[in-house]
């Protein structure tokens, strides 16, 4: 069964189209990206889809709709996001973010000890600064708080928000090595929203370009890397 | 030097209470980005269901104790959080998508609606709240005195500051407080249960602001329903000179005016005591709007 289905979701901001009807479906144990360009409604897409905002449309997560379902629900039944911008409280400590990480979780058995010595094996730079306060750590190290966060809460799908915005080319190489290793070691679905298209369709199984609110293209990850359009307009190759 | 240590003891009692009712103004502040100008009509709300609680629950003859003194607080607490959370759910929750602007109107129109519902409810003449806590002065020599209330005040106030220190530092609630205060959005997507935090929120703010109403009549035993509008100003003025939205700086900011009203009671006249508040409160917004401990962001309301 898919873990995801999206069908005609719709977002308007006053009277902004943001999304004009997108479907798509993330697998189980899959990677599927969402490319596009900025203000294409990424980020609007993952924030329908956590009830973060109101849409139109369905979204079935395990089958189930989760229509007008608060982000805290949809965060206990293993939907968990890892927000744009690093998504960081940096007026926290870094052991006291992590600690967040169950904060939507009470119902699910999550084995907070375990997993938090699972993310410090992943991202051991973490632990050495387990007290500072998250706002003094590099860009890097907060995508991979923000990361290590959502994946103390055991996700059943996990939804990235850029996670390489902002980062140096070795550091997006770091966190997208990481992205495969959870998607592989520990099967967690995915749906990673980029605009650095490259990066995302070369890790994904699957992927959908959105381009101003609508779905313009979809295929395999590696089929849309050598699509001549994708080619031209996301990895500014001629 | 007698005299400076007098002023400084009474001082520190007036901050203690002033801080019990600014950590509330900053913990909603933490929250909602709000100046809950009802605050001080929450604060009110304590002296009022303390005076009712001592007398008509307690047995007629109760002879005042500490014990006494203990249960009249924690019905205070109790009746200033109904408040704060009826107030919260009513006026603020249906308002939090809305600009802020409403929500400080709405504030501001709660705040009037209980000074005047108080004075229907409550009458308008002061009362006099009961003597709960034996009074008993204390020579330090030198003619330096501490009193009884103000062993309370200090006592109680440290013990409630300690627990809420606990809640916020401690606790996944003062976390996701924490949290929210930082980014609602963000908050919200990883699975904060926002309404229950802000929920919580008041009830704490709300509670100790009722904790601060009792010691408030014991100290100056004569309420009425507008005596939360100036003990509610300056208490927000602490806030801001503090830094609103920091819990530190809310008990720091309290306690420095506190002070400073005794001072200037004691060494140049009491007649300005109550302006140097707002003295404060301009020079603050002029030379430091962040506060004491405040962030640099300016925020626009």
């Amino acid at each position: 069964m898919d873990t995801l289905t999206v069908s005609d979701l719709a977002v308007n901001y006053g009277n902004v189209q943001a999304l004009k009807g997108v479907s798509f479906k993330v697998p189980k144990g899959q990677i599927v990206s969402l490319i596009g360009a900025n203000g294409a409604g990424k980020t609007t897409t993952l924030k329908a889809i956590s009830g973060a905002c109101a849409s139109k449309g369905t979204v079935m997560f395990h089958g189930q709709p989760t229509t007008g379902m608060e982000s805290y629900k949809l965060v206990g039944q293993g939907l968990i996001h890892a927000p744009e911008g690093r998504g960081i409280f940096p007026n926290l400590t870094v052991m006291e973010n992590l600690q967040l990480g169950i904060v939507g979780r009470h119902s699910a058995k999550v084995n907070f000890q375990k997993n938090l010595e699972d993310s410090f094996k992943l991202f051991p730079r973490l632990q050495e600064r387990i007290t500072q306060m998250a706002g003094t750590l590099s860009g890097g190290e907060q995508q991979m708080l923000a990361i290590a966060r959502a994946l103390i809460g055991e996700p059943e799908l996990l939804l990235l928000d850029e996670p390489s915005l902002g980062l140096a080319p070795q550091v997006v190489k770091l966190i997208f090595d990481i992205i495969v290793r959870i998607n592989k070691e520990k099967q967690v679905t995915v749906l990673l929203v980029e605009q650095n298209a490259k990066q995302a369709l070369k890790i994904s199984h699957y992927a959908y370009v959105l381009e101003t609110g609508k779905i313009s293209l979809e295929g395999k990850g590696s089929d849309l890397l050598n699509n001549e359009d994708v080619k031209k307009i996301y990895l500014g190759e001629h | 030097m007698n005299d400076f240590i007098q002023h400084t003891i009474n001082g520190l009692a007036l901050g203690s209470i002033y801080a019990l009712v600014a950590l509330g103004y900053t913990m909603v502040f933490g929250v909602l980005q709000l100046i809950n100008f009802a605050h001080g009509e929450i604060f009110m709300m304590g002296a009022f269901s303390g005076l009712y609680f001592a007398r008509y629950a307690l047995p007629a003859g109760t002879q005042p104790s500490i014990g006494v003194t203990l249960m009249v607080v924690v019905a205070a607490m109790i009746g200033s959080a109904v408040l704060g959370v009826i107030i919260e759910k009513f006026a603020y929750r249906p308002l939090r998508k809305a600009p802020r602007i409403n929500i400080l109107i709405t504030a501001i129109g709660v705040s009037l609606l209980l000074q005047y519902g108080g004075q229907l409810i409550f009458g308008a003449s002061p009362q006099f709240f009961p003597t709960i806590l034996p009074r008993q002065n204390i020579d330090l020599g030198g003619d330096i005195f501490l009193d009884t209330n103000q062993i309370t005040i200090f006592l109680l106030s440290f013990v409630l500051m300690v627990i809420l220190q606990y809640l916020v530092f401690k606790t996944q609630f003062g976390r996701s407080m924490r949290a929210i205060s930082h980014s609602l959005e963000t908050a919200n997507v990883i699975g904060i249960n926002v309404n229950k935090v802000i929920f919580i929120t008041f009830i704490i703010g709300s509670a100790l602001a009722g904790a601060a109403g009792v010691l408030y009549g014991v100290a100056y035993p004569k309420i009425d329903p507008l005596l939360g509008l100036l003990p509610g100003l300056k208490a927000f003025i602490a806030a801001v000179l503090g830094g609103i939205g920091n819990i530190t700086g809310a008990v720091i900011g309290a306690v420095l005016l506190g002070l400073s009203e005794t001072y200037v009671a004691g060494y140049i006249s009491s007649t300005y005591r109550d302006a140097l508040a707002f003295v404060i409160l301009i020079l603050v917004l002029l030379l430091r709007p962040g506060g004491i401990l405040g962030s640099k962001k300016i925020e626009k309301v």
